[in-house]
């Protein structure tokens, strides 16, 4: 078992430093692909009309003239062991992990990341809560009154959840709870430190919103899983030895339907924690995906990369985390 | 013929048949559960189709039972599926709106400032402004046509939806039957691959690559570069999860009768992979792709939502919903937010009811 987990962690780390090179090479490679010199980079964050003397010390003060390969060791050396950046005359400790600094704001990238983070964590964990329990259920009880009129209208609102953008549900919600009837109004973001109920009632409607959307999808998934599970031949043994219908359904089938929506979930989660874009935009809160639009909009690299470095990592953590719980659960996956 | 007198010899309990070419002639080969008569083969001059394995050795006449390929199978099960057929008809028709519709919709660029109130900026009359002129009303603030915006939106929406499509299904399965056939390192590789790509934060990482490249690149410039870069970047990235369901499915292929057979009789790596196992995947090529078309459409509104898609005035549906949430416009105008909101839903709704469809009808198990 710990053999299998080191080797997990070990294939994680790999996992993150491929993903460093390629985001790396992509976000400083394709600029000069598609025939931008790092002068003509450096250009774009000295202001209007520079002097060339100007970005010419732009591009010496943010490392465009190295070439891309000890571009990418500072920004490794940054990240494990910290480093000094030198801004004019002074020179600024980043200690680990240390994403570099803004090249629009000179901010460090790491503090701003961190700020952001509970806003799309508490978006994420609680919707998450929401979708996996509704969606289950659903699933489940679709799958065991299958042809019910239950199942097609559960089954007929999943198909069309999947079908949503999140885009559109959650202004359909803006406009009806709390623009018309005034449930929720003016919803923004509250830090659960400032006050737990305000947190909690401006959350609400962009929890139900995306986890809708996930929790159709879960509902799909887990019904089909149900329905193969409850045709097996264990099933039948379970039943023929006397079991109650209660347990034959939760830990027989149940259990070996809900593994692969597990791994799904855990997908699913990390993917979110690293910025959910398109709810936070819908309603406007200032999470990792809002940071990550900015970022983008004014062309930060260090920004950029800092963000895709940290929703990578959470990827691949939750993937080996419920790789992990596999093994515990299942002796089969340490071997392979 | 010696195929066709064979089974009536044994219960031709056929697994897998197949066609080869073998030097000028085209070989058929059948594969029976009976271990010591692995294959029989016969010898057809003509040349002969390659369909879907099923067909080619079951055509003789001189069998008892008419037999039917999976194609059929599945075409006669699908024509059954009332709302399958019903969503296939109205893709066709969707396609016919993206090709002939901007023909004859309005000019999506024109200005109708006489239709707007000047004092809320919102169209004047109800449900946004919907006259004989405009069906589906006009924009808020400068009064452009819904109808002709929605109709040139589905123009850009089905085409990067397809294209895009296209090209992650031609990478997964290139990639996948590759893996899955050949195992060992060139499997371990490619999954690698597939899991650095798995690992990337999706959305954030195509917003982030499609605001990286310049306005101006490639000798391309404008949309038309926008178009390029959002079919490669979605297709790009979908790519792993196809790779991974043809991946799955080759490894079970592989250790089947009919492949052994095939390089029984001298056929090599590249003809096993895209004349054996290909045809034998069509069924989840065709289910996987067709459900890949609406996520691409959705991923591509996605993008112009956030504004790294279509650069305007060329409308998008999803440009369309960020104009109405960033504005507040949803508030003084709905309807500038529900139509092009329900052109996604319905779109994609319709994708989904029919690979849903086309899924059950391939469905083995379901026979």
């Amino acid at each position: 078992m710990t053999t299998f987990i080191i080797r997990r962690l070990i294939t994680m780390v790999l996992l993150l430093i491929v993903v460093s090179m390629v985001t790396f090479g992509i976000f400083f490679l394709i600029p000069r692909l598609a025939g931008q010199n790092s002068y003509e980079l450096a250009a774009q964050y000295v202001g209007r009309n520079p002097t060339k003397a100007a970005i010419m010390q732009m591009e010496a003060k943010l490392g465009l003239n190295q070439p891309l390969i000890v571009q990418y060791g500072h920004f490794l050396k940054g990240i494990v062991a910290g480093q000094y950046y030198n801004s004019g005359t002074a020179r600024t400790w980043c200690g680990p992990p240390c994403f570099g600094y803004s090249f629009r704001t000179q901010q460090p990238v790491w503090p701003q990341m961190m700020n952001a983070l509970p806003v799309t964590a508490s978006l994420a964990i609680g919707a998450s809560v929401l979708w996996l329990v509704g969606g289950v259920a659903v699933g489940v009880l679709s799958a065991l009154k299958r042809g019910t009129v239950f199942d097609r209208l559960s089954m007929g609102t999943a198909l069309a959840g999947v079908s949503l953008p999140i885009f559109f549900t959650g202004q359909v919600a803006l406009l009806l709870f709390s623009y018309k009837w005034q449930i929720f109004p003016n919803v923004q973001y509250v830090p659960i430190t400032e006050s737990v109920q305000y947190w909690f009632s401006n959350m609400v409607l962009p929890w139900v919103t995306l986890a809708f959307l996930y929790a159709a999808l879960y509902a799909r998934l887990t019904r089909a899983g149900m329905l193969e599970t409850m045709g097996e031949d264990f099933i039948r043994t379970a039943r023929a030895k006397g079991l109650p219908e209660r347990i034959v359904v939760t830990r027989h089938g149940l259990r070996a339907a809900v593994t692969p929506i597990l791994t799904i979930f855990g997908m699913d989660l990390g993917l979110l924690l690293g910025g959910a874009v398109l709810t936070e935009t819908t309603f406007s809160f200032p999470g990792l995906g809002q940071f990550t639009i900015q970022a983008i909009n004014n062309q930060d690299l260090p920004e950029i990369m800092g963000v895709v470095m940290l929703a990578s990592f959470f990827i691949v953590l939750a993937n080996t985390v419920v790789d992990i719980l596999y093994a515990v659960v299942d002796p089969r996956v340490r071997t392979a | 013929m010696a195929l066709s007198r064979w089974c009536q010899l044994s219960p031709c309990g056929i697994l897998s048949v197949g066609a080869i070419r073998y030097g000028d002639d085209n070989v058929r080969y059948a594969v029976d559960m009976d271990w010591w008569l692995r294959v029989a083969v016969t010898v057809d001059p003509s040349p002969g189709q390659h369909g879907l394995p099923a067909d080619a050795g079951l055509t003789s006449a001189e069998t008892a039972i008419e037999g039917r390929s999976l194609g059929q199978i599945a075409w006669r099960r699908l024509r059954r599926d009332k709302i399958a057929m019903g969503s296939g008809v109205f893709i066709v028709f969707l396609v016919l709106v993206a090709v002939l519709g901007p023909h004859f919709v309005a000019n999506p660029d024109v200005y109708h400032a006489n239709l707007i109130n000047p004092t809320f900026s919102r169209p004047n009359g109800p449900w946004g402004g919907i006259s004989l002129a405009h069906p589906l009303g006009v924009e808020p603030v400068n009064g452009r046509d819904m109808l002709a915006r929605v109709v040139d939106g589905t123009q850009y929406s089905l085409l990067i939806g397809f294209l895009a499509t296209v090209l992650a299904v031609v990478i997964g399965v290139v990639l996948g039957i590759v893996a899955g056939y050949f195992g060992g390192w060139v499997d371990t590789v490619i999954g690698f691959a597939m899991n650095v790509f798995l690992a990337f934060p999706l959305l954030v990482f195509a917003i982030a690559l499609v605001g990286v490249v310049p306005s101006s690149a490639w000798g391309m410039s404008g949309n038309f570069l926008r178009v390029v870069l959002l079919i490669f970047v979605i297709g790009f990235f979908a790519w792993p999860y196809m790779g991974r369901i043809i991946r799955g499915q080759v490894l079970s292929l592989r250790e089947r009768e009919f492949v052994d057979a095939a390089r029984s009789i001298g056929a090599r790596g590249p003809y096993i992979l895209f004349r054996e196992l290909l045809p034998n995947l069509v069924a989840p090529i065709l289910v996987y792709s067709t459900l890949l078309i609406p996520t691409n459409i959705l991923f591509e509104a996605a993008l112009d939502y956030l504004g790294v898609g279509l650069i305007p005035p060329t409308p998008s549906w999803g440009q369309m919903l960020s104009d109405a949430v960033s504005n507040g416009f949803y508030q003084i105008d709905p309807m500038y937010m529900v139509i092009p909101g329900l052109a996604i839903f319905i779109t994609v709704m319709a994708f989904n009811l029919f690979g849903d469809g086309l899924r059950d009808a391939l469905d083995p198990r379901a026979r």
